[in-house]
């Protein structure tokens, strides 16, 4: 190879780590090391309690504060998290979205008083509330109301800071909740479609500006282990997004039409057993954004190799950043037009993804929309099913997971070893140090100024006007993250999305094996006068659903009656469901890491209602140290992202719920 | 944890708590009604047969709403809690869903809906799922005996059914006051409604008025293919529209709900109503357990139905009564 000659080389993507946490000073620091380290942009991890609108002192906040992402509860927390780091020169990514206008207004109000300009200000706010329906869980408000603020926020940037991309519709979160690639794309397409539309309805866009708002649409997008199939997804979705374009939007000019997209790798897939074997599937994940040229993701972030233990140390973020610094600069890769055009089987593989994403955005139509269809739980229910699918794949050998379902064998891994087990803890002190941070700001502001810029944003919401300048305002007045949010809920009203486990999906041949789960059940039930009862709670602010879902299905599936309301219930709503619903057993599933705290409450609210005999398992990411101090605090079983053998589990839960009652457990299946 | 089988409650203590409307002890009652085992019967007999017979026959309000699958039952139920709670009402509510004819289970999930707002607040709001488990004609067989504990306890009775076409037959035979919820832009409650396979509501609401037109005109055809039309008892059944999001209509409808009470209380027919739903509810059972055979032994439907309205007594105790009696006759008869 002849090294002498310069070939040119494309400029490589945005290399982003999705960071925050403990405070707004912990994760200045943290941004600041990022970027001295080569990173080219910043993505914000915001905690649970921003997200869904409470500040750091709210009851529902506890043990979350910190916990995932960095709690911004005002403007104070706002400045020293940009603290340094000039914003009109900062590209900066905000996952926000029920709150995202409050967070966006606390950015622009940050930027004004750095001196920045609002047309020098670039950067993305996730925005996308279809998702957290489906998905993610940090909604608040109900659909109609969310989505108002939704183009509010577009339509404010777009007329006021053109280099936002006031939106990502994310695909993403479908596929960690089970999608297929023929889902990703439908629903985006249909999300984004209902957007575009609202924004024309709106009105706040005069009709030959519309252009311009297509064109700043971007997209977030997942990238999974099938990667020829994830390369060819890309390209479907960018010829989909050309085609509405032109034909539902009338748009001409190219460079408005360009699928915009970011990328973060599919985590779903990534596993607690052997967990070195996860840096291959993400840099497997990452070729399918980057190979084909003319589908190359613009920003891309990677997971952690220990995803599924907790969150990533310092260190392991670094390690997943050097993954796509060593493909984009090492590699060959930017140097090469677009190697897939011409491949007949690439072609046809695109052609029949494009196939399928057209019939099911068909089927989305028919179920009334986008809105309409997550409102009745079409939707929902369709990615309940995808996920049931999947697991039940697994659980078969169908699909295969190296070091979960098959070479099972390892030699002890090194990586687990050290003294903080490879994962990031977060300072319980960090809450602590928040909430007095935060009452002793509130009690340093001017309270007129405060309630007059809380009535101005109620009185937009009321009137429709754009929610944006009312929420700047708020943000300079000191108002804060829950003060914000709790006026809109007035307004608003909140809301609760289906939990779409309400689907058909027996097994129609059922294993041996869950015939004879379904006769202990059953036998147990008679022993015990009434059919098995099983409360699946989600107790704090946690939006994982994916875990409870599956466990209600395959409960269900195996006899038991089975009360499961959805994310986000407090302590105090679980035991009472307990008492209401005469269950025999109560299964928690957290995933935020508020475990602890979660637990002890609820102990607390189960004795308060006089059912402290009820067994509680709980399910989640458990560290292994936690895991055995709940179980001496008397949770009788806990698992964790390894026990994919959920048969095992239901023989579990029979036999645990045998043993309260005084009967005899069955014991393991001969 | 190992845990102790877990004794029966002492009956007349439990009637005497759920009386004083101890959440604790409705609990407890219901799961004991839901047990199938027959000492758990027996002391579930007794607890009825404990339970102050006034209020069983006249108090409170059994409500039934019932429709087609998302048609906004629960969303309904919602907005009229809130408007109850505002009357300072305590509301328990039996909700039904399906179960899976292949494995028994069930999945139960409408509590929070139900709630939404401040009724999961403060204790005003009792709320059990029961699936139904395949018997019954769509409606669980625990539905009136746990009916009978709620009254005790609570000021209204709410019970959630999905219904379409013959099934909501079910529920007004065990509610003082069914309301049937229709759906703006289909057509089929009307068509059952004329077809005269849906027993007729005591109210007729069309949910979802915010969406307009549709549901405008739905009301119109209603009131048109109604006309004046009376009930067997001479109730003229009203029909009237709301929207359970956008909370309209929904203190009509509450006015609208109790005047039937109001007015069957009037009529002095409420006990009378009662006593039929029980009638019903052990005929159907029998039905169930030995067919039209073993009901035509026992001297046929309606000469049941004549015996049963006659006696007031805990509804286990009459069954056990028929079955027994039915049992030593099938021992006692040639030839089976
Ligand atoms: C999928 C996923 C998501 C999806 C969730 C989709 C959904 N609707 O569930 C999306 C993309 C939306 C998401 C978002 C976030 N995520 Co996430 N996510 C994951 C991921 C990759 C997999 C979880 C999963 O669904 N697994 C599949 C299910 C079937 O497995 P499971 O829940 O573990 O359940 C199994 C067992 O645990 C057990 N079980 C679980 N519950 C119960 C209950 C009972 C009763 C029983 C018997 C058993 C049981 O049985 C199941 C079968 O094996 C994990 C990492 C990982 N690989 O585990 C991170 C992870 C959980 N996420 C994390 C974070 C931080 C977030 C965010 C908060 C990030 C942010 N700052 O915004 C957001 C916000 C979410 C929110 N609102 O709370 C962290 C949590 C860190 C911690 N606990 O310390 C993790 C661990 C990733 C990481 N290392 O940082 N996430
Ligand atoms: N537009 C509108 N939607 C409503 C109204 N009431 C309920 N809905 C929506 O209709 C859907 C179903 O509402 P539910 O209250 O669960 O209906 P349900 O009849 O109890 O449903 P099932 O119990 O599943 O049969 C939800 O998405 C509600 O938000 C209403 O008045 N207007
Ligand atoms: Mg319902």
């Amino acid at each position: 190879m002849d090294m002498s000659v310069a070939v040119k080389r494309d400029k490589p993507w945005l290399m982003r780590t999705y960071s925050g946490h403990s405070s707004a000073r912990a994760s200045n620091e943290l941004y600041r090391t990022n970027l001295s380290r080569g990173q080219t942009g910043l993505s914000v991890a915001f905690d649970l309690p921003t997200q869904t609108g409470y500040d750091s002192d709210h009851p529902l906040a506890r043990g979350e504060v910190g916990k995932v992402g960095v709690p911004i509860s005002h403007i104070g927390d706002m400045e020293l998290l940009f603290d340094q780091i000039p914003l009109a020169k900062m590209n900066t990514s905000m996952t926000i979205n029920a709150t995202a206008a409050w967070l966006l207004a606390l950015y622009i109000a940050v930027a004004e008083r750095q001196g920045a300009k609002h047309e020098e200000l670039t950067g993305t706010t996730q925005n996308d509330i279809i998702k957290e329906y489906l998905s993610r869980g940090t909604y608040i408000f109900p659909p109609a109301e969310s989505v108002r603020l939704t183009t509010d926020i577009i339509c404010y940037t777009v007329n006021h800071i053109p280099k936002w991309n006031p939106i990502n519709i994310c695909s993403y979160h479908l596929q960690e909740a089970g999608a297929t690639p023929v889902q990703e794309i439908a629903y985006a397409l249909s999300n984004a479609m209902m957007i575009l539309d609202s924004i024309k309805e709106s009105g706040q866009i005069e009709e030959k500006g519309f252009d311009k708002v297509v064109g700043r649409m971007s997209f977030f997008v997942n990238a999974g282990i099938r990667f020829i199939e994830e390369m060819c997804k890309m390209r479907a979705f960018t010829h989909l997004w050309d085609r509405l374009c032109v034909e539902r939007y009338g748009v001409h000019d190219h460079n408005l039409r360009r699928f915009r997209y970011g990328v973060q790798v599919n985590s779903l897939g990534l596993t607690e057993q052997q967990p070195e074997n996860n840096v291959q599937r993400i840099v497997l994940e990452m070729l399918a954004v980057t190979l084909s040229k003319h589908a190359r993701a613009r920003a891309l972030q990677l997971p952690a190799w220990n995803e599924a233990l907790g969150l990533p140390r310092p260190w392991d973020q670094q390690w997943a950043l050097r993954m796509q610094q060593v493909l984009a600069y090492e590699t060959d890769l930017l140097e090469y037009n677009d190697i897939f055009e011409g491949s007949p089987v690439i072609a046809e593989k695109v052609e029949r993804l494009v196939e399928g994403a057209d019939e099911e955005v068909e089927a989305v139509n028919e179920h009334g929309g986008m809105i309409a269809a997550v409102q009745n739980g079409y939707v929902k229910r369709e990615l309940v099913a995808s996920h049931t699918r999947r697991i039940r794949a697994i659980e078969s050998g169908d699909l295969k997971i190296v070091g979960v379902n098959c070479f099972e064998q390892t030699a002890p891994s090194p990586l687990t070893t050290g003294t903080d087990s490879g994962i990031m803890k977060v300072d319980p002190a960090a809450e602590r140090a928040q909430v007095e941070s935060l009452q002793a700001f509130r009690a340093s502001r001017n309270n007129d100024e405060v309630g007059a810029a809380l009535d101005g944003l109620a009185e937009a919401a009321r009137t429709g006007q754009n929610i944006m300048p009312a929420s700047i305002r708020c943000a300079h007045a000191g108002v804060t993250t829950g003060e914000w949010a709790g006026r809109l809920r007035e307004v608003f009203g909140e809301y609760r999305a289906p939990t779409g486990i309400d689907i058909t999906t027996h097994d129609t041949t059922p294993s041996e094996l869950v015939e004879a789960i379904r006769g202990r059940t059953r036998r147990t039930g008679e022993e015990l006068g009434r059919p098995l009862r099983l409360l699946l709670g989600k107790p704090g602010l946690d939006g994982h659903s994916n875990g409870a879902e599956q466990i209600a299905v395959k409960a269900r599936d195996c006899g038991f009656e089975i009360v499961y309301d959805g994310i986000r219930l407090t302590p105090e709503q679980i035991a009472k469901a307990a008492q209401e619903e005469g269950v025999h057993m109560v299964g928690l599933s957290v995933l935020s890491g508020s475990h602890i705290e979660l637990v002890e409450d609820i102990f607390d609210k189960m004795r308060g209602v006089g059912l402290s005999d009820i067994p509680i398992v709980l399910g989640g990411i458990i560290p292994e140290e936690d895991g055995r101090q709940l179980k001496e605090r008397g949770i009788a079983a806990v698992y964790t992202p390894k026990d994919i053998d959920l048969n095992r589990i239901m023989l579990d839960m029979v036999d645990i719920i045998r043993t309260s009652n005084g009967l005899q457990p069955y014991g393991a299946l001969q | 944890m190992t845990g102790q089988r877990r004794a029966l409650p002492d009956p007349e203590t439990l009637a005497g708590s759920v009386t004083a409307k101890d959440r604790a002890a409705v609990a407890t009652a219901l799961n004991l009604l839901d047990d199938t085992r027959p000492e758990a019967r027996r002391v579930a007999s007794q607890m009825l047969a404990t339970l102050p017979e006034e209020k069983l026959d006249t108090e409170a309000h059994l409500i039934g709403i019932t429709g087609p699958p998302g048609v906004g039952k629960s969303s309904l139920t919602a907005a009229l809690i809130n408007v109850w709670r505002r009357q300072g009402k305590r509301i328990g509510i039996l909700a039904v869903d399906p179960s899976s004819p292949l494995s028994g289970g069930a999945l139960l999930g409408d509590r929070l809906r139900m709630m939404a707002g401040e009724g999961i607040a403060d204790n005003s709001v009792f709320v059990r799922s029961l699936a139904n488990r395949g018997a019954f004609g769509g409606l669980s067989a625990e539905v009136w005996p746990m009916s009978l504990v709620m009254l005790a306890a609570f000021d209204i009775v709410l019970i959630e059914t999905v219904g379409v076409g013959q099934r909501e037959v079910d529920v007004s035979k065990l509610s003082d006051t069914t309301v049937f919820v229709a759906q703006p832009a289909s057509g089929d409650s009307i068509q059952f409604l004329k077809a005269g396979i849906m027993e007729v509501p005591h109210v007729l609401v069309v949910n979802k008025a915010d969406i307009g037109a549709a549901a405008r005109r739905m009301l119109a055809e209603l009131r048109t293919t109604l006309g004046h039309r009376i009930d067997p008892d001479g109730w003229e059944i009203p029909a009237v529209s709301a929207s359970a999001t956008k909370n309209i209509g929904i203190e009509e409808l509450a006015e609208t709900i109790d005047a039937h009470r109001q007015w069957l209380l009037s009529k002095g027919r409420l006990a009378d109503r009662r006593r039929r739903f029980q009638a019903e509810w052990i005929i159907r059972r029998l039905l169930d357990e030995f067919g039209r055979f073993g009901v035509a032994q026992l001297g046929g439907e309606d000469g049941l139905f004549r015996q049963l309205t006659q006696r007031a007594g805990s509804p286990f105790d009459q069954f056990d009564e028929l079955r027994d009696g039915f049992l030593a006759h099938l021992k006692t008869s040639p030839g089976t």
